[in-house]
This record gives C-alpha cells, sequence and structure tokens, in this order.
C-alpha cells in the first residue's frame, strides 16, 4: 500500500523583484505633470495595496479599543493587533512576543530605552557610547538622560569613507560603557555596520547594546538573536508601513527589570492611590490605548515582505545603487559623493559644486523626482564632511532604472540652469 | 518660462554666483546669527547702525541660492538706509513673500524673490536674512533668530 509523502515545503519566495512595483498605489500617480519616480525612502516609503486595505478594514470594520471589551468589535482588535505583535517576533526572530514593545516609531523606542534604562543603571562617571554617524534620535535621548544622570556621551568617530573606525571604538569601550547605542545602516550615509561584532565587543565590557534598525528593515534580514543585542528599534514608514507605529524588542530579563516608561491604562494590573500593580511584559510599556491601525497595517507590510527573497531584493537595490553612482559621478561635473563604505546600502547622498542641496531638490521635485535634502537629522555627520547639506536618493524594492534616468535628468536640468 | 525659471531668476543665480556685502564686518555693532532648522542654513549678519541709519552691513554663511541671493540682495538694498525705511521694507518683503494682497511696488530687483510664493517650502530660505535684519534694527540681537 502506497502512502502520499506529506510535504510541507515553505512557497517558494518572489525574486521577480521589478514585478512588484504595480503593487504601490502611490507610485502610479503624475507630480507637476510627471510621473512620479520616487528616492525618498530612507525618509518614509511607500506602502502596498496589502497593507492600505489591511488598515481600511481595520478601521472600517474592526475599529475598537483592544484588551478591553468582551464585545466581537473589541476582540477582533485585540485578535488583529497581537496578530501584527506576532508577526513582528517572527520577522526579527525575537525569543517571545512578551519582547516586542509597540512604540510611535524608532525614536520613541531609543527614548524609552534612555529614559527607563538609563535612569535606572546611569551613575555619574559612567559613559554612554554612540557613533559619530547616529541619527540625531539616537543621540539626543542620550544626551537627556546623560544631563540627568552625570553620565557622559562618547561617539565614536568615523572615516572619510563614513565607515566606523574600528579601533576607536573598541578603545572607547571600557568598564565606564555602560550602554551602547549604535546604528545598523546610516541613514545619511548609507553605512552598513558590522553589528554583530560591535555588539560582541561591548558586551565584552558587559555593556547594554542598542541597535537602531531602522534603515536596516527594509533591506536585510535583521535577526535579533544573530546579532546577539539587548534591544532593537525600528519604525513602521520605513518598511512599506504606515506612520505613527514602530518597535523595540527588547531582552526579557531587561525589561522586566526597568521601570515603565510612560504610566497610564493598559500598563497596570491593579491601582490603588497607595500603591499600583504593572502589567506583564509587553504592556507595561504600552500606556494608554495603542497605535491598532498601525500595527495592523505593520503586520501586512511584513506579510508583504516575507514572501520576498531578500537576496534578489539586496541584488536589485544594489544594482540600482551602483547605477546611480556610476552615472552621478560619469555625467554630472562637480559631483561628489558623501558616504562612500565598502558596506553600503541602497543611500546616494551627494553634493553637487555651486548647487546647494536645496536647489537640487526644488529642481528635480519640479520633475516629479522626490529626493531627500538637507541634514538629514545627522549634523554631526555633515560637519565631519564638511557640507551644510546633502541631496539624498533611496531606493527601495519598487524603483528601477527609469527612476535612475529621471533624477539624472533633473540633476542636469538644475546644473543648466545654474551654470547656464 | 516655466516655473523654475520664474523662481530661479537670472537676478537670483548672478547673486548667488556672487554675492554682494559677503564677509564680516569688523566695525558692525550688531551681529545676528540666524538658522534655519529645516535645512540646517547658517547666517551671520553684520550690521553697523549709527544715526538712525544702517550705515553698513554684510553677511556671510551658508544657503540655498534663494537664501544667498535674498541676503545679497537685502544688504544691497539696506546699505545707507534709515531704520524706519528698513523696517517698512521688511514689510513689504513679508507681503511679497507670504503673498498677502497684491506684490508692493517699488521693490526694484527685490521683486525677483517673488517666484518663491509658489514654493511654500522656500518662503523661509527668502526670509530668514530680512528676519535677522529686522532683530538688528530693533535691537533684538542676542536672541536667535530663527524660520520657526
Amino acid at each position: 500500500m502506497s502512502r502520499a509523502v506529506e510535504r510541507t515545503t515553505a512557497p517558494a519566495l518572489l525574486t521577480d523583484i521589478a514585478s512588484l512595483r504595480a503593487d504601490f498605489p502611490a507610485l502610479q500617480q503624475l507630480v507637476h505633470g510627471k510621473p512620479l519616480a520616487y528616492l525618498d525612502n530612507a525618509a518614509s516609503s511607500q506602502q502596498p495595496r496589502a497593507a492600505l486595505d489591511a488598515e481600511a478594514l481595520q478601521q472600517r470594520q474592526n475599529h475598537a479599543n483592544v484588551h478591553r471589551g468582551v464585545h466581537e468589535l473589541s476582540e477582533r482588535a485585540t485578535a488583529a493587533f497581537e496578530g501584527a505583535r506576532a508577526k513582528v517576533r517572527r520577522f526579527v526572530n525575537a525569543p517571545s512576543v512578551e519582547e516586542i514593545v509597540f512604540t510611535r516609531g524608532t525614536t520613541e523606542s531609543i527614548n524609552l530605552v534612555a529614559a527607563s534604562l538609563g535612569r535606572q543603571r546611569l551613575r555619574s562617571g559612567d559613559e554612554v557610547l554612540i557613533t559619530w554617524m547616529e541619527h540625531h534620535s539616537n543621540i539626543v535621548p542620550w544626551q537627556l538622560i546623560c544631563a540627568q544622570t552625570g553620565a557622559r556621551l562618547v561617539a565614536a568617530p568615523i572615516n572619510d569613507s563614513g565607515e566606523l573606525d574600528r579601533e576607536a571604538f573598541r578603545r572607547a569601550l571600557s568598564e565606564r560603557t555602560k550602554i551602547v547605542a549604535l546604528t545598523y545602516v546610516s541613514n545619511a550615509l548609507g553605512t552598513v555596520n558590522p553589528v554583530a561584532e560591535l555588539v560582541a565587543e561591548a558586551h565584552g565590557v558587559g555593556a547594554v547594546v542598542l541597535v537602531d534598525a531602522a534603515q536596516a528593515v527594509p533591506h536585510l534580514r535583521v535577526d535579533v538573536r544573530a546579532l546577539d543585542c539587548d534591544f532593537l528599534a525600528f519604525s513602521g514608514h520605513k518598511m512599506y508601513g504606515p506612520t505613527g507605529i514602530g518597535v523595540l524588542y527588547g531582552r526579557r530579563n531587561l525589561l522586566e527589570s526597568m521601570p515603565p516608561y510612560q504610566g497610564g491604562g493598559e500598563m497596570i494590573l491593579t491601582v490603588a492611590f497607595d500603591r499600583t500593580t504593572y502589567n506583564a511584559l509587553p504592556y507595561k510599556f504600552e500606556a494608554g490605548t495603542p497605535n491598532v491601525t498601525g500595527a495592523v497595517g505593520l503586520g501586512a507590510a511584513i506579510d508583504y515582505l516575507e514572501r520576498i527573497d531578500f537576496a534578489a531584493l539586496a541584488a536589485h537595490e544594489h544594482a540600482l545603487l551602483e547605477l546611480a553612482t556610476e552615472r552621478l559621478l560619469g555625467e554630472v561635473p562637480g559631483a561628489r559623493l558623501i558616504g562612500t563604505a565598502r558596506a553600503k546600502a541602497s543611500v546616494l547622498s551627494f553634493v553637487v559644486d555651486g548647487i546647494h542641496a536645496h536647489d537640487l531638490g526644488t529642481i528635480v521635485d519640479r520633475e516629479g523626482v522626490a529626493i531627500r535634502t538637507g541634514h538629514h537629522c545627522a549634523m554631526p555627520v555633515m560637519e565631519r564632511f564638511g557640507v551644510p547639506a546633502t541631496a539624498r536618493a533611496s531606493f527601495a524594492l519598487y524603483n528601477d532604472r527609469s527612476d535612475v534616468d529621471r533624477l539624472m535628468a533633473g540633476i542636469k536640468r538644475a546644473v543648466e540652469l545654474f551654470r547656464g | 518660462m516655466d516655473e523654475l525659471q520664474e523662481l530661479y531668476r537670472e537676478v537670483i543665480l548672478d547673486h548667488n554666483r556672487r554675492p554682494r556685502n559677503f564677509g564680516a564686518l569688523s566695525d558692525a555693532n550688531h551681529v545676528i546669527e540666524a538658522v534655519n532648522p529645516l535645512c540646517g542654513d547658517k547666517l551671520t549678519l553684520y550690521v553697523k547702525v549709527g544715526g538712525g541709519r544702517v550705515e553698513d552691513i554684510s553677511f556671510e554663511g551658508t544657503g540655498c541660492a534663494i537664501s544667498v541671493a535674498s541676503s545679497s540682495l537685502m544688504t544691497e538694498r539696506i546699505k545707507g538706509q534709515t531704520v524706519g525705511a528698513s523696517l517698512e521694507l521688511f514689510a513689504k518683503v513679508h507681503g511679497l513673500l507670504t503673498g498677502a494682497g497684491d506684490a508692493p511696488e517699488d521693490l526694484d530687483k527685490l521683486a525677483a524673490l517673488a517666484g518663491v510664493r509658489e514654493y511654500p517650502t522656500r518662503v523661509k530660505c527668502a526670509s530668514l536674512a530680512w528676519h535677522a535684519l529686522k532683530a538688528a534694527v530693533t535691537g533684538t540681537d542676542g536672541k536667535p533668530v530663527t524660520t520657526e
């Protein structure tokens, strides 16, 4: 008698990245009469129809408070919200859902750790080590808590390519270093840090490590167990989800030992005027009614990403970065890259002699090309490279060669206008 | 002339390429630091006020073409004016940039700044130097000037 062999192979991952563009309704519009070439993905990426639909459904049919009511809508909202948390856990390979805290975004995630863990652990003479390439959101929260505790903020320098000075980073680590907070991928330079190695070095002196993964999650498979980081922060809106939702992964024993960040409903078990007991993880850190729709949208964006072969995605984005780099340097006299790290995500930060980044941004916008211009919330990086601002084109899975053509045409228009 | 040429008129491009009154002023009695936090542009305005008049004025800093040209045009126009006339001009330019009412007359070259009205995010670039001027002639220097 023959028996059918049960196969449980996962469905094949999608490798045809170019076909995904059609999934993004925002890309189907004209801007200033021209088809939109959206190259500001490191600031916010567009959302696929699947995420937009999930958010609309949540708002239309399942809108209710979570973890409260016994009625049907509240149960649906709770299931959707907790379902999203489970997707996030799997996405970053966290050991448990209790270690996934929903926040407003990366900024709030970092502020949570700085305020809660920082106030608990930092003493006068202690040090918090960051790097010179951090976004302001991974600088200012630490400055605030250092000012309150008497600890010192130390920044490890970067080299002329925009790579972390590994030797200086190692030298900066000591028994005084209590917290290390560093970015996985630099938003202003594109540099990809060797995070797992840096985490190991920081753990060597007993420091707790937070990784800002806001720019990493849309491009790389991020695995908190492989990185062995203690905290990981990221935002929904840079990974094809909505704004206003973000994640803090925290190692359970640390989250358990930390005091609450904000007080309110949801984060408590019992409240009396003389004593309040706090809720279990992760709710202890989720005071108030959460952004349910945001979490649902993020969950849908994760479902979307989980279908995609990230090796194919990386190859696609890298090819666009190479093409844009080659064309910019080859075709635009006076163009210079800011950020030339060997390991680089799809961020093209550049300046053009005689044309300020803002003028460049305005001119290419009129050609339907959206890029970011300015200091990218990384003023120390601008200072390091001696520029007041850069223009930045950042690529996502839905970009293609036509977007690079359009960008180049826009830059040439600016050169023509400015140099006559 | 398309919209971009309307914004980047020849006079703007010229003042950006060759800014007038650019550099520090050693005998200034008002030095104003102004920043546009949106873009990180920085401007230092040096003003020498004497006898109710702007005797000399200059600026330094980095910024986009609109910001540099606006600063340059402003210094060119303000040098030698009375404090009262400077404030009147500030009000007129403010009206021009924000598009409140009809474009004021007799602005001459300053009328070239009108192009920014179509670009809301760029209005601040053009107005930064003028806010610094106002702070200088009204003696409110010492407070940081920003466009926020």
